[in-house]
């Protein structure tokens, strides 16, 4: 049995055809031990129903919802987005073959169904992949959905041209065969394991040929300001920087949805003040991505007009340690892939900062249900989860370690380095106030242990530049330490983990716009990585990638906090809002509806 | 007087090259990045963003940005926003309305609060009035935008939950119906700035009038024998009023670049939320056209300002 069969039968058991037990029984009979096979389910129970109880007759009725967003869209075209404020304001409007939902399962919104072995969607080489697309789909201005527009949107994203956020996805298909109407078949340059990646969730957006046709490549960005998609809702105005209407659309190829006539869209302003206008005055009745510190959060959910839901996503806030020299120059290039950091290269000073962070302390203060404390990179979807790591907060510990590295102890209690001088270490992160209490609990930590930790922020804008000439972006690293918030867009590690393969070492060959800013360079890694998109026994490759996880951890290149979720909040009477980590927020506005 | 008019507009030339040197360095020298978002994504390649510096021209020496920028500009060609590719004299023209009715409106309710509240106080200086008014616009002006307009939300939509603190800029009503609910929502950011700005403008009203009040030609009409009424509002508040329209005239221009931190706060959708948005994300045209147009406001409305000076004051004169 190979991975298409599996995602086969996991499908059938979210659909509820096929029982737990009895998938586990197969597995275990194809030699997977009965935990593994577990894992591959994913955490939730069997939904025999995915859509709430809500089942509405006809469409529309449901007068306006209010949404908020605290950064405003700025762009409608979610292949040019600048932040996942532009992938869900387009969302209501345009629409991927399929969505994600929160177990990573797809869900097929232009596709006629999911592209299966069983169903002959999908090649057993994973060269190819036929999709068959809704029949009766129209645009919003009429005209019919086939599959030149399918053909369009990988024309129109591949093209480096077009210098498309979502190029990744589309440039290794080699070509889209059209073999009907309303069928496609994609064949890739090579033998893919994530292909479900073009035509998928944020990245998969269907763009209409025949609006968007002459605007390709270079010419693309300047499109005429017109929003025509095949979504639940059409865009009537929209004013960028600041909101966008849409009505409901008569001919949505759903039938009875959407419920609502009229959505309105409003951004900008900030985090706080949009809990506020939800959970305490009922102004608007969701508001997207609470970064707010908990105890506030909390505060305002008691005003009883909304309730804060949580979303789990693969997104992780963890410290990097820097595995070159930043302090020193090595061919006029600090941190140069050729050095070595000066005390991070003895495995016993790495090991004793991973005992210096109080995950339980940043955990309950700072992200309260916002987050879980973990020890591993990859947390999400379930079967990369890492079972082999553990983590533990004990400065007696650490005091040990680094005094059988040789550091001994100056007069001021302070560490001294095999040069003599006390050691300094630099702890940096991007402006952000849970940032700062988080570096203040580490550095406390490891003033118990003799460390003297310098503390530095940088403004966001400045810190995730892609500026080769600042010298304070996270890419650059000129620090030992330094810590943030990486998202895992896809339910797939693949991408997510270049994050620590050689050749992505960011350096100034590559203008400092390399993936790995730790410069971390491990050949068992690098190997891994490279065949994991070759490897298409799903067991198989969710051990490579649990094990490329584990290589991270254990030599303490990066110290993961917390797993973050994605939290909003949703008023009182808004039903049915469900909400995927791996999908934009809005992905399912079309079965959201409201308490009579 | 037109050859007059004609020289400062010449002079004023200079100073705005100088002035657009100044703020495109700045800008240009300034730390931050168009794309820092898409950097923590692992989906979207480096060379996505390497490649859409290329096509704006990031990579480009200074001089060469400068004086492309200064070209398109004399043609009357803006630039685009970085962020939502959409023209800067769209985008700009798109918030006009809104900042203009908000501030405008700001102004009117400081004028109809500072005009009668400061005459009156300088007609009786020291009167419990006068100590009072003066009190208060002390607190007015001494208390900034960002305090007040955070109180006024706690007090009036988060414990009475009377007024919305979101500011919607299509409001779906029509009729009545919509003056009721702009009324609403226009009410918290309209008081919060002519609060502010009455109370500047009452010191401003009372100071000019004192002024004026003690001079002879005063004491002439009353011994004239005029009635208080004639006196006051021919004699002293005409000749007061002189100086305080051109403090009004040279605040003009602050109508256009909005009133960032109370924009910000009740989330109007004006033009100084749109430069805050823009400094935010480096958007360098959208700043840039914003902070050159208000330059040559500045500019333009200082003459203005002596024109309506001389006009309204005969005993000056431009030679």
């Amino acid at each position: 049995m190979d991975e298409y069969g599996i995602r086969e039968l996991v499908n059938e058991v979210h659909c509820g055809r096929l029982s737990r037990r009895q998938f586990v029984r197969i597995m275990v009979g194809f030699g997977l031990t009965a935990p593994m096979a577990a894992t591959l389910l994913g955490p939730s129970p069997a939904r025999a129903q995915r859509r709430g109880a809500f089942t509405p007759t006809k469409r529309g009725g449901g007068g306006r919802v209010k949404l908020l967003w605290w950064q405003a869209p700025t762009g409608l075209n979610a292949h040019f987005a600048t932040g996942t404020k532009d992938e869900d304001a387009a969302r209501p409007a345009y629409e991927p073959l399929c969505a994600f939902d929160p177990d990573g399962v797809f869900i097929p919104i232009l596709a006629a169904e999911v592209p299966t072995v069983q169903n002959g969607g999908l090649a057993r080489d994973g060269k190819t992949v036929t999709w068959r697309l809704k029949k009766n789909v129209q645009w919003h201005d009429g005209t019919p959905f086939t599959a030149d527009d399918v053909i369009f949107t990988w024309e129109f994203a591949a093209d480096p041209a077009t210098a498309a956020v979502t190029v990744t996805a589309y440039r290794d298909i080699d070509r889209i065969d059209r073999i009907d109407d309303h069928t496609v078949k994609v064949v890739f340059k090579e033998p893919r394991a994530f292909w479900y990646d073009a035509f998928f969730g944020v990245r998969g957006y269907i763009l209409p040929k025949h609006i968007l046709g002459p605007y390709k490549g270079a010419n693309s960005r300047n499109a005429p300001p017109k929003f025509i998609g095949t979504g639940p809702y059409r865009v009537v105005d929209f004013k960028p920087g600041d909101s966008v209407r849409y009505e409901l659309n008569p001919n949505y190829h759903i039938p009875n949805r959407p419920f609502f006539d009229v959505v309105e869209l409003k951004g900008g302003g900030d985090a706080p003040s949009a809990a506020r206008a939800v959970l305490q005055t009922g102004e608007y009745e969701f508001a997207w991505n609470m970064q707010v510190e908990w105890d506030v959060l909390k505060r305002l959910e008691q005003g009883g007009k909304g309730t804060l839901v949580q979303t789990p996503t693969g997104n992780i806030e963890h410290i990097q340690l820097n595995q070159s020299d930043p302090w020193t120059e090595v061919d006029g290039e600090r941190g140069s892939v050729k050095s070595k950091h000066p005390l991070f290269q003895d495995a016993k000073v790495r090991a004793a900062f991973a005992l210096l962070i109080d995950r339980a302390t940043v955990g309950e203060e700072l992200y309260g249900e916002t987050g879980k404390v973990t020890g591993n990179f990859v947390n999400a979807p379930s079967r990369f989860q890492s079972k082999n790591t553990r983590w533990e907060f004990s400065v007696d510990k650490a005091n040990r370690l680094l005094d059988e590295a040789g550091y001994k102890r100056g007069g001021d209690g302070v560490r001294l380095g095999k040069d003599g001088k006390r050691i300094k270490l630099v702890y940096q992160t991007s402006v952000n106030s849970l940032r700062q209490k988080n570096q203040q609990i580490v550095k406390q930590a490891c003033a118990k242990a003799g460390i003297d930790l310098e503390l530095k922020s940088v403004t966001a804008s400045v810190f995730f530049s892609s500026d080769a000439a600042n010298p304070d972006t996270y890419g650059h690293f000129y620090a030992d330490l330094q810590m943030y918030n990486t998202t895992m867009t896809s339910p797939d590690p693949q991408f997510f983990m270049n994050q620590f393969v050689s050749t992505e070492a960011a350096q100034r060959a590559n203008k400092w716009a390399g993936r790995n800013p730790t410069r971390f360079r491990n050949e068992e890694y690098d190997r891994l990585w490279s065949s994991s998109d070759k490897e298409f026994d799903p067991a198989k490759r969710a051990a490579m990638f649990i094990r490329m996880n584990d290589i991270v951890v254990e030599n303490v290149v990066v110290i993961p906090e917390i797993w973050r979720n994605r939290t909003s909040a949703v008023a009182k009477g808004l039903r049915d809002v469900e909400l995927s980590g791996w999908d934009s927020t809005l992905a399912q506005l079309a079965y959201w509806n409201r308490e009579a | 007087m037109p050859r007059y008019v004609v020289r400062r507009l010449l002079i004023a030339v200079p100073a705005l090259l100088g002035i657009s040197v100044v703020l495109f360095s700045v800008l240009a020298l300034a730390p931050g990045d168009p794309f820092s978002e898409l950097a923590t994504n692992a989906n979207v390649p480096p060379e996505v963003a390497q490649h859409l510096r290329a096509t704006l021209g990031l990579d480009d020496p200074l001089p060469v940005r400068y004086v492309r920028w200064l070209a398109a500009m004399a043609r009357g060609d803006w630039g685009y926003s970085f962020q939502s590719r959409v023209h800067v004299d769209e985008l700009i023209l798109q918030r006009l309305p809104t900042s203009l009715f908000v501030i405008g409106s700001a102004y009117a309710v400081a004028l109809a609060v500072a005009l009668p509240v400061g005459i009156l106080s300088a007609l009786r200086p020291y009167s419990i009035f006068d100590q009072v008014a003066t009190t208060l616009a002390f607190i007015g002006f001494s208390l900034p935008t960002f305090f007040t307009g955070l109180l006024l939300i706690l007090v009036f939509s988060i414990r009475l939950d009377w007024l919305p603190f979101i500011y919607r800029a299509d409001l779906d009503a029509t009729g009545v119906r919509w003056v009721f609910e702009q009324a609403r929502q226009s009410i918290m950011p309209i008081a919060v700035l002519g609060l502010f700005q009455g109370a500047v403008l009452t010191r401003f009203v009372r100071a000019s009038v004192l002024d004026v009040v003690r001079l002879d030609y005063v004491n002439t009409a009353r011994a004239k024998g005029l009635s208080e009424r004639r006196v006051v509002a021919k004699h002293v508040v005409r000749n007061a009023l002189i100086p305080v329209i051109t403090v009004i005239a040279l605040q003009v221009p602050t109508i256009f670049t909005g009133a960032v931190v109370t924009e910000q706060i009740f989330r109007v959708p004006g033009i100084g939320s749109l430069l805050i948005a823009a400094i935010l994300a480096s958007d360098t045209p959208v700043v840039l056209a914003i902070t050159f147009v208000y330059a040559v406001l500045v500019v333009v409305f200082n003459l203005v300002a002596d024109i309506l000076y001389g006009w309204l004051d005969p005993r000056i004169t431009y030679a």
